[in-house]
């Protein structure tokens, strides 16, 4: 019981002298940090000893002084010697520590601290050539280079080095619409590193009794240059409408506002240009329930009549989706989409016999693993 | 007067529950066969030998099951008892099919036994039994130990320590509790940190959406929005997955310390969670802080405190009703671990609902300075008129800022805040030997000592939290000297990317290049937190001095230090316990993502001149 009450009356002083120690921390100058807790101490055992506790001469000297006592101790040995609590007077005191808020500090305004100064007086710079000259790995000389190595091998790839795999169907759903339906699939994923990963992405689209209308996959090296974005580069290969090889570059990530964004630049073996971009938002309803519109846009830098694709513009499609989150990884939805082929693209669709203008009504899941 | 007086009532109260768990046989309460049943709570194990197994097993929380790490056959571990002064032989035998390890987190032992694989030593083989030779102990109080290994700890692989004083011990109590938190999850460790690298926010469901109730307005809502980042992102694996513990006890399943009229008890807290802060507090009741991370402070009197993990703080209490709840609320508020004060077996007081989860803010931004009146909180400070066009792109002085906002809780405070034309990645700032890439998706524009800061969402209680400030230490330091130099250690990450490094450079780029100093040399380390997380940095093997303000002889001293998202803390360090350490941040899944540093403070032999603090030539 003393021992605690001891400690709570030196808590009692600790408004009085810290803040002290705030204000003092304007005009440092004047005082040594140590000189100046010695005052802070002495005043405090002056009331002390005006209180009719017995506060021993000396309780107040810097601690320096003391460090002989503990040869042989480090810092953690805790000096009691510097003020002897047990010595003190307690049966004068009133024993109600629950009633004592003054120890709370409540009162210190700490907001007036001038706390960042203080590393103002500590220059900064490289540590001392001491400091590099012992031997690279400490353990070693107690349990051997070999076992160390294939410990801190595991180390490295446990801090930091592991890969992952992720994939993701974005998009995996029936489309009701006039004429016969439809499916459509819009899947990726990696494996890799923060940095490095190895990207594929795949798409197909068709009717349902038909052929299947248009189906690529692609295989990318994708490399984070921006905190939000990858670069990615590589192959893609279409199977549907007919066998066709291209070569992609372009970027995947996150835009200002939250928008997912996927645009690339695709050259065939043919020779032709072609480009596509991306976007859609998440946008949460509730926790669980998200809406999320979409926009994909094709362009051509020249007209494709093989594949319908015309120079310029050559499709959109714009869409939105509600999906309920059973979970992260699974969420089913519902949603309306709408594509249509412009320019030179609608001339050829028309060719076709097709409807330039399609509305989807589709029904999907998204899911990734 | 009173002889330490500790109580193993409450240790064994934990064991108690888990005796009648057994009393049961596995299959009966439905649990997996895969691994015998793991016990909810702690034994004790003492003396100058002590055995400790690591075995797998089947954890079952409060109807929820899942694969667990136990040491001696329980979650927590074996309370491992131990006496200041004394040495003591602990003899870990691996059970596992995989390396594991114990770390004594918190105790002073020479580099090779501070058991982290790959920096002191090369782990423990399956099937292998390791003694760690811990000699005479130079240090009382409350510690604890887990696994550096792997993810081990998430699964239940921590318990706690107790070094008694070899004199009397300055708190003198009438009972000693340890109140150990953690989490329970079904989820595989591995398979949480496969979520984290891939789905943004996945364990947040607590997000902005078009229904919330937050008080935010239509420009904060897409400030936020074009910063990429979310203001509720404040734990990264929530309620959503834990069923957060109290010495191994799921909320419900009534964890309790018993205590007599007028007696003094001593709760040994100690967060010894792999992803949570927590928020503690007993409703209705003072009580005074004792020890920060194992070593006494002066009593500060508080309602609440925050513990970051691996953190410790002991707190006295004096109980005086029927019962009184222990309340440690998870810091985004999505669920809380429960233990009661009960004057008789089964006395209950109400257990509070879990409070608004808060929200990020300016301070949390980097930009605490253009804000003194407020920091933290759901609600703010009052910055209506905030203009920030006039404010200069250019570096600011340290707390040259100043917006002259007074204190305000009222809502929606901050319209008129506008980010627009600010760089809220502004690498210049940064100092060069920063790696900047993807990896650093926010630099602080104006980083302030936030050690003031009583943690995110608890700045505008009505009632007294802790912060560090209020932390003295009880005893004298004896290394008063001024810091020969200065380091900048800058904390960053990629939230999106799940990516944690120190200085932009994770582990697995910098094994090889340590963190150096030279034996007992003095060093003042600032951290600069570049990211909205709060970051609870970890030191093996040391305690350092907090620069919080308090006397340079009474910085308190601790091992673990809390840097406030957007701020910085500093703390002064005497490099004197040679050999390699690990350095890290303690939230497990961003050390397992990189936030890790060996350092290296050199052989004393290399200077056969310098003394070490306290030693006599």
């Amino acid at each position: 019981m003393r021992y605690l009450i001891a400690i709570l009356l030196a808590g009692s002083a600790s408004p009085a002298f810290a803040q002290h120690q705030g204000h003092s921390a304007h005009g440092r100058e004047t005082t040594s940090p140590a000189t100046q807790e010695q005052s802070a101490c002495e005043a405090e055992a002056e009331r002390h000893r005006a209180m009719g506790h017995a506060v021993p001469e000396g309780a107040c000297a810097p601690s320096e002084q003391q460090s002989d006592d503990h040869s042989g101790t480090d810092r953690s040995q805790m000096d009691h010697s510097t003020m002897d609590h047990s010595s003190m007077d307690h049966s004068s005191m009133s024993h109600e520590p629950g009633s004592d808020g003054q120890a709370t500090g409540e009162q210190v305004d700490h907001s007036t601290m001038g706390h960042d100064d203080m590393s103002m007086e500590v220059p900064s710079g490289p540590p001392p050539a001491s400091a590099g000259s012992g031997p690279a790995n400490a353990a070693d000389a107690y349990w051997g280079a070999e076992a160390m190595d294939e410990a801190r091998e595991l180390l490295r790839h446990e801090q930091g080095g592991q890969q992952y795999f992720w994939f993701q169907g974005d998009r995996v759903e029936y489309r009701a619409r006039e004429g016969s339906d439809g499916y459509l699939f819009d899947l990726q994923g990696y494996y890799g590193g923060d940095l490095d990963k190895f990207w594929f992405k795949s798409e197909g689209e068709g009717s349902f009794g038909e052929d299947i209308e248009g189906a690529e996959m692609q295989a990318l090296y994708s490399r984070a240059i921006a905190p939000f974005f990858d670069l990615q580069a590589g192959i893609r290969q279409d199977f549907a409408p007919m066998d066709r090889t291209y070569a992609v570059v372009g970027i995947q990530g996150l835009a200002p506002y939250l928008f997912e964004i996927d645009a690339a630049a695709f050259l065939s073996d043919q020779g032709d240009l072609t480009a596509r971009v991306e976007a859609e938002l998440d946008q949460r309803i509730t926790q669980r329930l998200v809406i999320q519109p979409r926009v994909e846009a094709s362009f051509s830098a020249q007209d494709v009549p093989k594949l319908g694709i015309g120079a310029g513009l050559d499709s959109i499609e714009a869409g939105v989706r509600l999906r309920y989150h059973f979970a992260r990884e699974f969420a089913p939805y519902i949603g309306i989409d709408q594509e249509w082929r412009v320019g030179q693209s609608a001339d050829y669709a028309r060719a076709e016999g097709e409807d330039p203008s399609v509305t989807n009504y589709v029904v999907g899941v998204r899911f990734w693993f | 007067m009173s002889e330490l007086n500790v109580s193993r009532r409450g240790l064994l109260s934990a064991g108690v529950l888990g005796a009648g768990a057994l009393a049961m046989p596995a299959w009966a309460r439905g649990a997996n066969m895969s691994g015998p049943a793991i016990r909810q709570g702690f034994d004790e194990v003492s003396g100058r030998s002590i055995d400790l197994t690591i075995a797998r097993g089947q954890s079952s929380v409060q109807g929820r099951h899942g694969m667990g790490v136990a040491v001696n056959g329980s979650v927590p571990g074996p309370l491992v008892r131990l006496k200041e002064g004394e040495p003591a032989n602990l003899n870990v035998t691996n059970s596992l099919d995989e390396d594991s390890s114990i770390h004594w987190h918190g105790l002073l032992v020479p580099f090779q036994f501070d058991g982290v694989p790959g920096v002191s030593f090369p782990g423990i083989k399956p099937g292998q039994t390791f003694t760690y030779e811990v000699p005479a102990l130079r240090q009382a109080g409350t510690y604890w130990w887990h696994s550096h290994s792997g993810l081990q700890e998430q699964a239940g692989h921590y318990g706690p320590i107790i070094v008694d004083p070899a004199g009397p011990d300055p708190v003198q109590a009438d009972a000693d509790y340890v109140l150990l938190l953690s989490e329970f999850t079904p989820m595989h460790p591995h398979t949480i940190m496969s979520k984290l690298k891939k789905g943004e926010g996945y364990f947040n469901y607590q997000q902005r959406t078009l229904t919330d109730d937050y008080p935010l307005t239509g420009e904060e809502r897409r400030m936020w929005a074009e910063m990429r980042m979310m203001p509720t992102d404040i734990l990264d694996v929530t309620g959503s997955t834990y069923t957060y513990l109290a010495n191994g006890h799921g909320p419900q399943e009534g964890l309790e310390y018993l205590f007599s009229r007028g007696q003094r008890v001593r709760i040994r807290v100690i967060n010894g969670s792999a992803m949570s802060f927590f928020n503690v507090r007993i409703p209705g009741m003072k009580f005074w802080v004792v020890a920060a991370d194992g070593l006494n402070v002066r009593p500060v009197e508080v309602e609440e405190f925050q513990i970051g993990t691996a953190e410790t703080y002991d707190i006295v209490v004096e109980p005086t009703g029927e019962a009184h709840t222990i309340v440690a609320e998870s810091m985004d508020r999505s669920g809380m671990a429960v233990a009661t004060l009960a004057s008789q077996s089964g006395a209950r007081a109400p257990v509070p609902a879990l409070r608004d989860p808060p929200l990020l803010t300016m301070a949390e931004m980097g930009m605490g300075g253009m804000d003194h009146g407020s920091h933290g909180g759901g609600t703010g400070g009052s910055m209506d008129g905030m203009d920030h066009s006039a404010m200069g792109h250019d570096a600011p002085s340290s707390g040259g800022m100043e917006m002259g906002g007074e204190a305000s809780s009222s809502d929606a405070a901050m319209a008129g805040m506008s980010m627009r034309g600010m760089n809220m990645r502004d690498t210049s700032r940064l100092p060069s030997d920063v790696n900047i890439g993807p990896g650093i998706d926010m630099v602080a524009m104006n980083p302030q000592d936030r050690m003031g800061d009583p943690g995110v969402g608890l700045a505008d209680m009505p009632h007294k939290v802790l912060n560090y400030r209020d932390l003295v230490a009880l005893e004298p330091n004896d290394d008063l000297r001024t810091p020969s130099r200065q380091m900048e250690i800058h904390l960053t990450g990629n939230m999106e990317r799940y990516m944690w490094s120190f200085d932009g450079k994770k582990f697995s780029a910098v094994s090889d290049q340590p963190i150096r100093f030279a034996y007992n040399e003095r060093v003042r380390v600032k951290l600069v937190n570049n990211t909205m997380m709060a970051h609870p940095i970890h030191l093996h093997g040391h305690f350092f001095e907090l620069v919080n303000g308090a006397p340079a002889d009474r910085q308190p001293q601790k091992h673990t230090v809390i840097v406030q998202p957007g701020g910085s803390a500093q703390f002064d360090l005497t490099a004197d316990e040679p050999g390699d350490w690990a350095f890290h941040c303690h939230l497990l899944y961003h050390m397992h993502a990189g936030m890790f540093q060996i350092v290296t403070v050199a052989q004393r032999g290399d200077q056969p001149d310098v003394q070490r603090v306290g030693e006599s030539g």
